[in-house]
């Protein structure tokens, strides 16, 4: 999925398709990323509930797991409220050599393209 | 009875009411204001009266009025409102929005000065200001071409090249108000004509389902507002091919500008809207002295029909551009365009800028007469002059 190249190619009228935000890509604003200490977890979920994009994941068994980063904007509610300092907030600029497997070049990922 | 028309005295505002009626829109949404005020109580009184099948909200700001046009027109529907003055100032936030959803919606624009001070009587000061909001603008002399400008307006606003949403302007009180013969189409032809609206993408389509107006970055906003401009860019070309269509039902046709006597004339008036009658009688009484005078009454404001004006207006003598409102601290509305669209010429014609009739002011054959008598004596100035303003350095009220 890439970015339309001309104006031609997007919908009229400010059209979104599917009419929900699951494909829109919130975590291109992100410029602090929340890492994860998974020895110094304890999965108390107080992040799970408390995260305003419902970007934390647990697996199977209830438990954290990982953050889906294609809607997390960095906000670090998670990292302020964890309770056992598990987590924390480290610049974007740290993971530039990371494959750009969720289209991090702004635009790549949206919902004007169908 | 496709031809069973029927001519009967009316007004600007109740001969847009009555098409109103016979368009029989599914949404108006509505806040009174004069000198509109006649077109939604009229338009009321048919849904009271069971005329029309329409949903009429009475909503509390002319805000609410066009947001809930725009709601209801991007779910599919055929909606229309009007109002004047300080009612479309206040809403022209939801304009641009509008006509970036590509809502077609048919607007009722009774000019009317804005505030401040309050008056109620008509200049362009509301409309003009709407210009780059992305609406088609069409400005009509009298009340039979409000009339069936608005069923052209329903045709051309939902043109799948177009969507776009559509001013239909009228002068407040010199037409809204002022009693004059129209003739109506039956209500038969009207229903073939504007047929039924087939929406793109409408929100109510659940199996399709779409979003409009989502935050959009960088990436996308500029892309989106090129698209728009496309519609825009499609307008006098649909235009064309829907005026020649009505127009053989009422052997009336509207060009984008209203050409009179101008195409062998040496001194061209511009002008727009009612005011372009008392020109069009000082044209032919100066014709009639050996004068070479012509009128050219800008009907389409948006899109500027540029190509047709540099065609008409090449090689004049001298051309005044007439304004109905200003733009304090540049260069009036229509003297703006016409000005820009002149530039191409290998040879210049003098243009003189004037602005009348704010507020109401009247405009008088004489004052016609005036501005063509100082072209003829290459009387020109870099700034505007007033008509029908006393000025203390200029005995003439013309500074």
């Amino acid at each position: 999925m890439s970015k339309p190249q001309t104006w031609q190619d997007v919908p009229p009228g400010t059209v979104a398709w599917g009419a929900s935000a699951l494909s829109v890509e919130t975590g291109l604003w992100r410029s602090m990323r929340p890492v994860f200490d998974y020895d110094r977890c304890i999965s108390c979920l107080k992040c799970w509930v408390q995260c305003p994009d419902m970007s934390v994941k647990t697996d199977d068994s209830g438990r954290v797991c990982d953050i889906n980063l294609f809607f997390c904007k960095g906000c670090g509610v998670c990292a302020s409220i964890c309770p056992v300092g598990a987590i924390s907030m480290c610049p974007e600029a740290d993971f530039t050599d990371e494959s750009a497997e969720h289209g991090e070049n702004p635009g790549d990922v949206g919902a004007h393209v169908k | 009875m496709l031809n069973n028309k029927s001519k009967i005295m009316t007004s600007g505002n109740l001969a847009f009411a009555e098409a109103m009626r016979q368009i029989n829109p599914d949404v108006v949404a509505a806040y009174p204001i004069t000198p509109s005020t006649e077109i939604p109580v009229k338009f009321a009184e048919f849904v009271a009266d069971g005329k029309v099948d329409s949903e009429y909200i009475a909503v509390e700001s002319e805000h609410s009025a066009i947001t809930a046009c725009v709601g209801a027109s991007v779910a599919g529907g055929r909606v229309m409102t009007a109002s004047s003055a300080n009612g479309v100032a206040l809403m022209h936030e939801i304009f641009p929005i509008a006509s970036a959803f590509r809502a077609p919606i048919v607007f009722g624009l009774v000019n009317r000065s804005l505030g401040a001070p309050v008056n109620i009587h008509c200049d362009h000061s509301d409309s003009m200001p709407e210009r780059d909001s992305g609406w088609i603008q069409i400005y009509c002399e009298d009340a039979q071409e409000v009339y069936d400008s608005v069923l052209l307006a329903v045709r051309l606003a939902e043109h799948k090249d177009v969507l776009t949403p559509v001013f239909v302007c009228q002068d407040g009180f010199i037409t809204s108000h002022c009693y004059e013969p129209v003739e109506f189409l039956s209500d038969e032809a009207v229903r073939n004509f504007v047929g039924e609206r087939t929406p793109q993408l409408p929100l109510l389509d659940v199996d399709n389902p779409v979003s409009y107006g989502s935050f959009t970055m960088s990436e996308y906003y500029f892309e989106i507002k090129r698209n728009q401009m496309e519609g825009m860019n499609n307008v006098l070309r649909v235009y064309g091919e829907i005026s020649k269509e009505l127009a053989v039902q009422t052997g009336r046709e509207y060009q984008p500008i209203d050409s009179y006597r101008a195409e062998d004339a040496d001194y061209l008036i511009i002008i727009m809207s009612s005011a372009a009658g008392v020109v069009k009688d000082v044209v032919d009484e100066m014709r009639e002295n050996g004068i070479k005078a012509g009128c050219l009454r800008i009907r389409f404001f948006r899109p500027f029909p540029r190509d047709e004006l540099v065609k008409i207006a090449a090689g004049k003598r001298g051309i005044a551009v007439l304004d109905r409102s200003a733009s304090i601290g540049g260069t009036a509305p229509l003297a703006s365009e016409v000005k820009s669209a002149l530039y191409d010429l290998t040879d210049h014609v003098p243009v003189q800028e004037y602005i009348f009739g704010l507020g109401g002011r009247d405009f008088y054959p004489a004052d016609a007469e005036k501005v063509f008598r100082t072209m003829i004596h290459s009387d020109y100035s870099s700034n505007v002059r007033y008509i029908g303003l006393l000025d203390k350095d200029d005995k003439n009220g013309q500074n």
